[in-house]
């Protein structure tokens, strides 16, 4: 068993070997179960804490955006602030409000966390990493991030509240709306990697897929940033029209369970991102892959958080429009290109694709997606430009008098 | 310079299509019967030549023994300013036809004057108190009126 | 079985992030779509035109900086012009000078905060609103400046102003007109050509010309429908004749046009200021006038355009030391009569920037 264990790439930093060759022959699945929730601790506690630390770096990042300070005042450069703001939210009532289906209340924003590190235990960090070679991998992070829907719905639904009630709704439509073309990219991914598993994508990835092909990459970052439900797809929440959307009545440490997988999401999109686009953990040079690894991640959540400080919001009809009549018919059309030529440039015995006919790809994607981009922005672009000349309505004269 | 349009001169013209409507002017302001405001209204805004298209503003004040109520008209075409009053007796709910059909834009004022100085409007399409709460006592902006 | 759908009534505000203030907005909604609006307020009525009554014409300047306070230097003006009118009261050149130069830079403040909140309340994570906060800040050190207060000024007094500028004040001013039309630009870069805005603006609450002249509307609201009406031109008061300025307007009277006229408007306050400033003379800032004004019995209307509207007062005299009746004809009031023609048929997205778009100050809507 240890054997096998070990060869399907569970031993992280050999705990597993480790507790294994403590106990007896007959203990296998209780070394098995500690390594297990050893490694649950691991990954949750990574999370959370790079959570707490990109709360603070988001904050800060606003606040030099928008030409003011962000929080400074609790330790060095405001570095403790994500302490004070979970003593704080603990510190707080916890009300569930009258009439509020409690069950579904507080079981809501568990579900909505849960989600997020089931996703997160998926990423290759690096190049020993161990639950990513999952075989099923996307597969997994398409159906686990679609939980994320219901979690939604539970809480604005249960709450009783009619704000929360609009932002489920809008939630569950654009959710599942997007889920479609980001699953569609995902596709195409899975095509050119020739293997679900998130782990084999980065180590077939020799060029990255977001050279191999630019609109997948496009559609992704797309539909990833409504999944995570941030402007301009913010429609959810939308602070200027519904309060807070569906955490509307959250309070205590339920709504810092909320705020948590809030903050996590562009965390976990960037990691998935880095995975799929970017080539995962490889680079170059003697520096570790999961140095590389969250470089890389690093620029994406800065991306994300540069749409976010500069964007204003899409209207809900809009959002759906931008889904169905936008990215529906791009990811289609990406998943068909890419389809068409790894037929047209594998090696007909073995299947494989090499580098050159990675090139290859990524020569007529850029040019798909030149012309598909351009096509699409001079449409747009004359459709909005068109507007009347002012002109002095008759109903009004303002010299008038000098007569 | 916008020009505020005499008083007489309006007086005169409101006269010579609706006799005894205007009962008396003088350098700014034309009088008319409270009966009448509607009609001498409709007039001012319908008239070419006086052309009020702009209600800007209804005022009522509390004279005690009497109510007047101004509304200050402009004409946008021809950058004047036209004023009339009428003056409402009685305490108890005094009452006058609403300009509403004729100038949307009396919809919430008349609202004020009846929430603030207790001045019904009739043919008002939603006559309630606008800044006050309904079941709000008496009406504030009266000189009689206390805490 | 069919399914039975019914309309949803959702109480917008009046704590809500998007009212200005304590407002509310009983929203009639049919899924998203706007079925009908009835508009409540109140919650500031503080009974302005009330306690007017019981203070000297003096005094009731500063009530006048609680109505709009994002805009009190109109507001004084406005009054201190009924105040002069039903007085006799002359004012002397410096003095008109100074009034327009701050009126108008309370109009661009006032401008800026307005393009601000629509960019906030169309979801722009407060990026735009901070830059415009940050110009403000600018105008409100001028402020500063001439008479100590920043929001609540109180500058203006019947027959002048309070105090002549002080030395430092001219070479900041001129540093601010020289910085602001970059800042301008700058602005209108992020907002005017921005995809999103102009797919979230464009053609949403329209208001015709005919509606908005019926139904009262002034200020930018009215003109973004393309009346070109602006009551420095129309009526010049204080020195706007001696000066040169556009009326802007819009094309179709859409949300889009009110915060293009907005944007321009503010060039043309910077226009104004640089005249005033080259054609300021020297001399008194304030007429002689009785410490209690007791003005002659009759009545007066004084207005000015505001960033709002046409700001008015009508003030009543019996020829004491205080109005007999102050009213005030507030511009961010009478805009809202056209509020539910403007709202019924919109997604409530749009509720709320149409609502930004009109740009009201409870302080003055309540009074």
């Amino acid at each position: 068993m240890e054997g096998q264990a070990v060869k399907a790439g569970f031993d992280f930093l050999g705990i597993y070997g480790f507790f294994d060759g403590l106990m007896p022959e007959s203990l296998d699945w209780l070394a098995f179960l500690v390594a297990g929730f050893i490694l649950a601790f691991a990954i949750i506690n990574a999370l959370v804490v790079s959570t707490a630390v990109y709360t603070w770096f988001e904050r800060r990042a606003l606040g030099k955006f928008q030409s003011r300070l962000g929080p400074n005042r609790w330790g060095p450069f405001g570095l403790l602030q994500p302490i004070a703001d979970v003593v704080k939210f603990m510190s707080k009532e916890d009300t569930v409000p009258d009439g509020a289906d409690r069950q579904v209340f507080t079981l809501a924003p568990i579900v909505f966390v849960a989600t997020g590190f089931l996703v997160f235990a998926l990423i290759p960090l690096g190049s020993n990493d161990w639950l990513s070679r999952l075989n099923i991998g996307l597969v997994f992070i398409i159906a686990v991030t679609s939980v994320n829907t219901l979690a939604i719905f539970m809480a604005g639904w249960s709450s009783r509240n009619k704000y929360a009630m609009f932002g489920a709704m809008r939630g569950v439509a654009m959710l599942i709306s997007y889920e479609v073309p980001m699953a569609l990219a995902i596709a195409a991914v899975a095509l050119a990697s020739q293997s679900l598993s998130t782990y084999t994508v980065v180590t077939n990835q020799e060029v990255p897929f977001m050279l191999v092909m630019p609109l997948a990459f496009f559609i992704f970052v797309a539909a990833a940033s409504a999944e995570m439900s941030r402007t301009p797809f913010d429609l959810i929440e939308s602070e200027s029209e519904l309060g807070s959307g569906y955490h509307t009545e959250y309070s205590g440490m339920k709504f810092a369970l909320f705020q948590l997988a809030e903050f996590m999401a562009p965390i976990i999109v960037s990691c998935i991102v880095a995975t799929l686009f970017l080539s995962g953990w490889r680079g170059w040079g003697p520096i570790p892959g999961q140095v590389w690894f969250i470089l890389k991640a690093l620029v994406v959540l800065c991306a994300l958080l540069w749409f976010r400080a500069t964007w204003p919001r899409l209207r809900v009809d809009q959002i759906m429009e931008f889904a169905w009549k936008g990215l529906f018919p791009l990811s289609l059309l990406n998943l068909f290109a890419v389809a068409t030529e790894i037929q047209l440039l594998r090696d007909p015995v073995t299947g494989a694709l090499t580098d050159s006919d990675m090139w290859a790809m990524a020569a007529i994607n850029w040019a798909i997606t030149g012309i598909v981009f351009l096509a699409v922005s001079r449409m747009f672009a004359r459709k909005q430009l068109q507007r009347p000349l002012p002109k002095p309505s008759p109903l009004a004269n303002m010299g008038a008098e000098a007569e | 310079m916008a020009k505020a349009l005499a008083g007489t001169d309006v007086a005169r013209r409101i006269n010579e299509t609706f006799s005894g409507v205007a009962l008396e002017s003088n350098k700014t302001d034309v009088w008319v019967a409270p009966d009448d405001l509607h009609r001498a209204a409709k007039f001012l805004h319908d008239d070419k030549e006086l052309d009020c298209a702009m209600l800007l503003a209804i005022t009522a004040v509390d004279y005690v023994e009497r109510f007047e109520l101004v509304y200050h008209l402009r004409s946008m075409r021809k950058n004047h300013t036209v004023v009339i009053k009428t003056r409402l007796s009685g305490r108890e709910e005094p009452a006058i036809s609403s300009v509403t059909d004729i100038w949307q834009g009396a919809d919430l004022q008349e609202r004020e004057v009846w929430d603030l100085m207790g001045i019904r409007f009739e043919g008002h399409p939603n006559m309630k108190r606008v800044l006050l709460w309904e079941g709000f006592p008496g009406h504030p902006l009266r000189r009689d009126f206390v805490r | 079985m069919a399914i039975r759908t019914e309309p949803v009534t959702v109480n917008l505000g009046p704590q809500h992030p998007s009212t200005h203030g304590v407002f509310r907005l009983r929203v009639t909604f049919d899924g998203e779509v706007v079925l009908d609006v009835e508009p409540v307020f109140g919650y500031l009525h503080r009974g302005t035109e009330k306690l007017a009554e019981e203070r000297t014409y003096v005094q009731v300047v500063t009530l006048t900086d609680r109505l709009d306070y994002v805009s009190a230097m109109t507001n004084n003006l406005a009054y201190v012009r009924a105040v002069e009118k039903l007085a006799g009261i002359e004012v002397p050149e410096r003095a008109k000078y100074l009034r327009v130069i701050s009126s108008e830079l309370q109009r661009i403040a006032s401008h800026l905060i307005a393009t601000g909140f629509l960019l906030q309340e169309l979801g722009a994570f407060a990026t735009p609103l901070m830059y415009c906060f940050r110009e403000r800040e600018r105008i409100l050190e001028l402020f500063e400046m001439l008479c100590g207060a920043r929001i609540t000024v109180s500058y203006m007094r019947p027959g002048g102003v309070l105090q002549d500028a002080p030395e430092d004040f001219w070479p900041a001013l001129d540093e601010l007109v020289k910085a602001m039309p970059q800042y301008i630009e700058e602005l209108e870069g992020l907002i005017t050509s921005n995809e999103i805005v102009l797919a979230r603006t464009k053609d949403v609450g329209v208001l015709t010309a005919e509606k908005a002249i019926n139904a009262s509307v002034t200020g930018p609201m009215l003109r973004a429908t393309g009346v070109q009406w602006d009551l420095r031109k129309a009526d010049p008061h204080e020195v706007y004749d001696r000066v040169e300025f556009d009326v802007p307007i819009g094309a179709i009277g859409d949300t889009y046009d009110r915060y293009l006229v907005r944007v321009q408007e503010m060039r043309q306050s910077l226009r104004i200021i640089e005249q005033c400033v080259k054609q300021i003379p020297k001399g008194d800032i304030r007429s002689r006038t009785a410490y209690f004004i007791r003005p002659p019995v009759g009545d007066a209307y004084g207005a000015v355009e505001s960033p709002k509207g046409e700001l008015g007062f009508y003030l009543v005299s019996d020829g004491g030391i205080a109005p007999y009746r102050c009213k005030i004809r507030s511009p961010s009031f009478i805009n809202l009569t056209v509020l539910r023609d403007l709202l019924a048929g919109w997604k409530m997205a749009d509720l709320i920037i149409i609502f930004g778009s009109t740009d009201i100050v409870l302080g003055e809507v309540d009074r």
